[in-house]
């Protein structure tokens, strides 16, 4: 089993997630984050006062998966969620060690 | 004949005396009538009068709360959004209870030059006549109940100076005494009869200050220079972000108290006459042509014209137009605003990042210059065009301002200006310092890291588990 993380645009994620249910991939968890890489922040101004505002808003879309779907997966994901601008995002692979569902304890990719 | 003549003396007596007393009747008819026509106008005005006076007092009070609350709330951090609205809120309660038992009395009873006497103490014979004095034709529980709104909005204003940091004990503790000490004195002296400074009322240096440019705004905006300089820099001041936590309050707050500033001045007329009209339109040319200079610097400077530099603009506008708002034209009030729009920008951004003082949230920059400005403005653009109230020995209307030719009221003016900052700087040290001895004005380091909020009153202002 595999866990993506896609930290994408905001405004990207109905995309991403109707992309995702239409190859069948449907269970994710979303947060809302702040972050930045490259992509420079803004300068914002507050009666004189200035601040550079380096961390700006992110969804970060979390789902594990069978390893033979990871590919698919990572491929709707860059599709639905690329402009082509900087601050598109960033899409994290790792290796899930187990899966439990905890209703009926199902284990493995049975749980997914 | 003798006989005969004397009958018809008495039948000519007779018609006579009957037709005199018929007369004598009908003048007193009409008198009755008169009298009754004359009453029923004069409650009539009264009615007029005492309802327009109603609605001022209630709008006034809606520029504390929440007014002044939602404009200070928004501007500081999350952690203290609660805090900063109590302090607009307690001063609600706290000072109509001294007002009650002796703010008015000491603010309008005949006293000395400097401060009321006692006659009104616990609102004693304070009901339904008019003090003639004062407002002839609504009662004087409706004179007082106005003027306490603008005890309670005064120390409130203050309250953007020390705003994140203040000990909320220390804060009323202050507070009490900063409006027994200076508000009541200051107000005394610009309105109340015999006042040193009064120009209605027998005061020896004549300073117009039509709704309180001097008693409101100089006195709170000069305190909180003090409080600011006193109490030092919030923690992490210039190193952390301390942006305004959301602006959309601020903008409500804002606006808010726009309207609530034509109570505040047009109010002022103490009658629903031509000059609360004149009152009413010079506040609103004055605040329109302050956010409108506020922006125009900004947008030079900046790159960009910001909602909250409108909002601090309109504000300032509204601060400057106070004292002139019954004395000054139209496009007079709008100079006034404009220039207070630019002033109050230099203020808040060059001056004070040049000294580094930490007023929180601009209480000095905007109501202390904004208010002097308005102030010794009022001298240069009054003119009896607008108010000819004031009357020279021979009851000819007195010229008032430099465009009228009297160039000796911006002295006037200027003295006023001196006195007001003077009564502030000493009165607020003083307080602080005696305040600091009793419980120690400034919040621990930890209560300000975890935000007054929690550590004050023991809430937060944002539940987002609930």
């Amino acid at each position: 089993m595999k866990k993506i993380e896609a930290i994408i645009q905001p405004h990207k994620l109905e995309d991403v997630k109707a992309a995702l249910t239409a190859i069948g991939i449907e269970g994710m968890t979303i947060s809302e984050v702040r972050g930045h890489g490259r992509q420079k922040g803004h300068k914002e101004v507050y009666r004189g006062m200035e601040y550079q505002v380096d961390l700006l808003p992110k969804v970060k879309v979390e789902m594990v998966i069978s390893v033979a779907r990871l590919d698919e997966a990572i491929q709707t994901i860059l599709k639905a969620a690329r402009t082509g601008k900087i601050g598109d995002g960033k899409i994290f692979v790792s290796d899930v060690q187990e899966a439990i569902r905890i209703r009926n304890e199902d284990r493995g990719e049975g749980a997914l | 004949m003798p006989r005969r003549m004397s009958t018809l003396a008495c039948a000519v007596f007779a018609v006579l005396s009957s037709s005199l007393s018929w007369a004598q009747s009908a003048t007193a008819a009409t008198d009755a009538r008169l009298a009754a026509v004359e009453s029923a106008v004069k409650s009539a005005q009264s009615a007029g009068d005492n309802a327009w006076m109603l609605v001022s007092a209630a709008l006034v009070l809606m520029m504390t709360g929440p007014g002044l609350a939602l404009f200070y709330g928004g501007l500081v951090r999350r952690k203290n959004v609660l805090s900063t609205m109590m302090h607009s809120f307690i001063l609600m309660a706290v000072v109509t209870v001294i007002w009650a038992i002796y703010g008015y009395s000491l603010a309008f009873g005949d006293g000395n030059s400097f401060i009321g006497g006692l006659q009104y103490f616990f609102l004693n014979h304070v009901g339904a006549a008019p003090n003639p004095d004062y407002a002839a034709t609504i009662p004087q529980q409706t004179y007082m109940i106005y003027q306490l709104m603008f005890a309670i909005i005064t120390p409130a204003l203050i309250s953007g100076a020390y705003a994140e940091r203040m000990k909320f004990s220390a804060m009323l503790i202050f507070t009490v005494l900063w409006t027994t000490i200076v508000y009541f004195p200051m107000a005394h002296m610009v309105w109340g009869k015999g006042g040193l400074l009064n120009a209605a009322l027998g005061g020896r240096i004549p300073c117009f200050d039509f709704a309180g440019g001097t008693v409101v705004h100089i006195t709170s905006g000069v305190s909180a220079l003090v409080c600011a300089l006193y109490l030092g820099k919030r923690r992490g001041y210039g190193t952390e972000p301390m942006k305004p936590h959301s602006l959309t309050y601020s903008f409500i707050g804002a606006c808010l108290l726009w309207v609530g500033w034509f109570g505040f001045n047009a109010g002022s007329a103490l009658a629903a006459s031509p000059l609360a009209t004149s009152a009413f339109v010079a506040t609103h040319f004055g605040a329109a042509a302050a956010a409108l200079g506020w922006l125009l610097a900004e947008w030079v400077h900046n790159g960009k014209p910001s909602m909250l530099g409108g909002i601090s603009g309109c504000v300032a506008g509204l601060v400057a137009i106070t004292p002139a708002s019954g004395f000054v034209k139209p496009f007079p009030a709008m100079v006034i605003g404009f220039a207070a729009g630019l002033l109050c920008f230099f203020m808040v951004t060059a001056v004070k990042a040049r000294f580094g003082y930490d007023d929180s949230l601009d209480a000095f920059g905007v109501h202390g210059m904004g208010g002097t400005l308005g102030a010794l403005l009022t001298g240069v653009f009054a003119t009896s065009e607008v108010n000819d109230s004031f009357k020279d020995a021979a009851g000819k209307t007195m010229a008032l301002g430099l465009v009228d030719g009297h160039a000796g009221q911006v002295l006037s003016q200027a003295v006023g200006v001196l006195i007001s900052w003077a009564l502030a700087i000493v009165g607020s040290l003083v307080i602080l310092k005696v305040t600091d001895l009793l419980v120690g004005v400034r919040a621990t380091f930890e209560d300000e890291e975890e935000g007054l909020d929690i550590s004050m009153h023991g809430e937060e202002g944002y539940n987002f588990e609930a």
